[in-house]
C-alpha cells in the first residue's frame, strides 16, 4: 500500500479496498471510460491494489485520443494554407496529424494558439476583423455546451469570421461499440461523472439493461474511482445490472437541462469516426445547417485524402481494451509523450501517456 | 482537457443586451470569465463547476474547495494559466 499515505482519506480508501476484496469471488473486467479517470487509477497506484480477480480496462475516454487523423491534417492545412487562425485547446496541438502536428505547424510559423475556452476564439475574431478565426471544437458531451455556445455567441455578436471545426465524440454509442466488439469482453462499466453532469443518466438505463451490464455513473477522484468499483463489482456479485450514480453530489438524473437545449439547438446527431476504432453510428455531433455559416467543415472546402495511421501503433486495441499499453512493442522506446507515434501517448488523460508517466510500466516494456 | 474547476462567484455582468450572461469566478488566486448561461439560477457568491469557460453545475462550498485542492495536488490546474504561450516544455508537471 505504498500509496495510501497520499489519500485524502485514507481510512475510507483502505475501508473500500477492503469490501473489494471481500466482495470478489470469481475474475471481472472492468472499463472505466472516462481518461480523468484512467489518470486517477494509474498515479494513485489503485490498478496494483486492487485483487487480481479484477481487471480495469481503460477505455476510449480521451477526445485528444479519438479525434480523426484526417481532421487533425485538415486543421493543420487550414493553419498552414488558408491563412486562418486555428485556435484548440492544448492538448490538441501534439496529437501526430499524417505529416506534422499543430504545433509544428505552429513553429513553422502558423498563426496556431492555445486557448483555456472557445469563448475566447469569438474574442479574437472580433479583434481580427480581416483573419478567419477557426476553432478545433473536440470533445466529449461535457465540452459540447462551451463549443455550442460560441457560435451562439458569435452569431448575437455579428461575428462573421469566426467558425468552428467539429469533432465531438459520444460517450453511450462508444460503450454500446464496445459491448458489441467480439475480442472486448467487459462485465461492468463506469460511466464519466462530467459528461452526466450534463446530459444526465437517462441514455444509461437502456444499454444497462439490454446488454445486462452495471454501469456506475463515477467522479474522477481516487476515493470516487475506488468506490465506482466497489459498486459495479457488487452489481455483479449480486448477478445485477442497473444504473448507479456514485457521483450524486454533482450529477442528477436529468443532468443539465439548459446545457442539453444550447447542445441541440446548434448541434445535431451524426455518425462519426473514432480514431483507432472506426466509425461508430450515431456518435458525434455536426453543426446543424442553420449554423453552417460557423461550420469551418462547409466554410473551407477542405478535401485531404485519409492518411493510414503510423504502421506500429496499436491505439486501437488499447482504446477498445484488448491490449494494455505496455504490450505495444513501440511503448516507452520509439513512442513517449515527447515524440508520441499515436494520440493515446499525447494527452495526459490517453491511457498509454498514463502508464508512461506513473505505473513504472516503463521499465517492464 | 475534460477537468471541470470550482470557483466562486464574484461577479455578474450582462452583455449583448442582456443576452449573454457572464461572471467573474475566482479559481484560489486567478479569476477568469466564465458564462452562467447553463446555470440561469446561479449567482454572486455561489460556488460553480467551470469547463472551459462555462459553468456547468453548482455545488457547495466544502465540495468545491475539496476538489479544488485535489486538482492543484495532481498539478492539474495549468490551463488556468495564461495557455497561450504554450510550448511542449512548459507542460503541466502532473502530465
Ligand atoms: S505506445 Fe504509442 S505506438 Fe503504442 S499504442 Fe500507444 S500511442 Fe500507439
Amino acid at each position: 500500500m505504498k500509496y495510501m499515505s497520499e489519500y485524502r482519506d485514507p481510512v475510507l480508501a483502505k475501508q473500500f479496498l477492503e469490501e473489494i476484496k471481500t466482495t470478489v469471488t470469481q475474475p471481472w473486467s472492468i472499463m472505466e471510460v472516462c481518461g480523468g479517470q484512467t489518470h486517477s487509477l494509474v498515479k494513485n497506484g489503485i490498478i496494483e491494489m486492487l485483487p487480481d480477480e479484477v481487471t480495469m480496462i481503460h477505455g476510449p475516454g480521451c477526445p485528444v485520443c479519438v479525434t480523426p487523423l484526417n481532421l487533425i491534417d485538415k486543421a493543420v492545412y487550414l493553419a498552414t494554407e488558408k491563412g486562418v487562425i486555428l485556435c484548440s485547446f492544448g492538448d490538441m496541438l501534439r496529437v501526430p496529424g499524417s505529416q506534422k502536428s499543430l504545433l509544428e505547424a505552429k513553429a513553422e510559423g502558423a498563426d496556431v494558439r492555445v486557448l483555456y475556452s472557445p469563448l475566447e476564439a469569438v474574442k479574437i475574431a472580433e479583434d481580427n476583423p480581416d483573419k478567419e478565426v477557426v476553432f478545433f471544437a473536440v470533445g466529449f458531451e461535457t465540452t459540447a455546451p462551451a463549443n455550442a455556445l460560441s457560435v451562439v455567441h458569435a452569431h448575437i455578436r455579428g461575428v462573421k469570421n469566426y467558425s468552428i471545426l467539429a469533432s465531438h465524440v459520444l460517450v453511450p454509442p462508444a460503450i454500446k461499440a464496445v459491448i458489441d466488439d467480439e475480442e472486448s469482453k467487459i462485465d461492468g462499466f463506469l460511466a464519466a461523472g462530467h459528461v452526466c453532469t450534463i446530459m444526465g443518466n437517462a441514455e444509461y438505463h437502456p444499454i444497462s439493461e439490454k446488454f445486462e451490464v452495471p454501469i456506475v455513473v463515477t467522479g474522477f477522484e481516487p476515493l470516487d474511482v475506488l468506490q465506482g468499483i466497489l459498486m459495479v463489482l457488487r452489481q455483479l456479485e449480486q448477478k445485477k445490472a442497473e444504473v448507479e450514480n456514485q457521483y450524486a453530489r454533482i450529477v442528477r438524473e436529468e443532468g443539465n437541462p439548459d446545457a442539453q437545449k444550447v447542445i441541440h439547438e446548434v448541434f445535431e446527431v451524426k455518425n462519426q469516426m473514432w480514431r483507432g476504432i472506426g466509425e461508430i453510428p450515431e456518435s458525434g455531433y455536426a453543426v446543424r445547417e442553420e449554423f453552417a455559416a460557423f461550420d469551418a467543415a462547409k466554410k473551407f472546402s477542405v478535401n485531404i485524402a485519409e492518411a493510414p495511421e503510423h504502421p506500429d501503433c496499436i491505439s486501437g486495441q488499447i482504446m477498445k481494451g484488448i491490449k494494455k499499453p505496455f504490450e505495444c512493442a513501440q511503448f516507452g522506446k520509439t513512442c513517449k509523450p515527447t515524440n508520441p507515434l499515436g494520440a493515446p501517448m499525447v494527452s495526459s488523460e490517453g491511457a498509454c501517456a498514463a502508464y508512461y508517466h506513473f505505473s513504472g510500466m516503463v521499465e517492464q516494456a | 482537457m475534460c477537468l471541470a474547476i470550482p470557483g466562486k462567484i464574484k461577479s455578474i455582468d450582462l452583455q449583448y443586451n442582456g443576452l449573454v450572461r457572464m461572471a467573474k469566478v475566482s479559481f484560489g488566486g486567478i479569476t477568469k470569465e466564465a458564462s452562467l448561461e447553463m446555470l440561469p439560477d446561479a449567482n454572486v457568491g455561489d460556488y460553480v463547476l467551470v469547463h472551459v469557460g462555462v459553468a456547468i453545475s453548482k455545488l457547495n462550498e466544502e465540495e468545491a474547495q475539496r476538489t479544488f485542492k485535489y486538482l492543484e495536488e495532481i498539478g492539474e490546474l495549468g490551463e488556468l494559466e495564461d495557455v497561450d504561450e504554450y510550448l511542449p516544455n512548459s507542460e503541466k508537471k502532473a502530465s
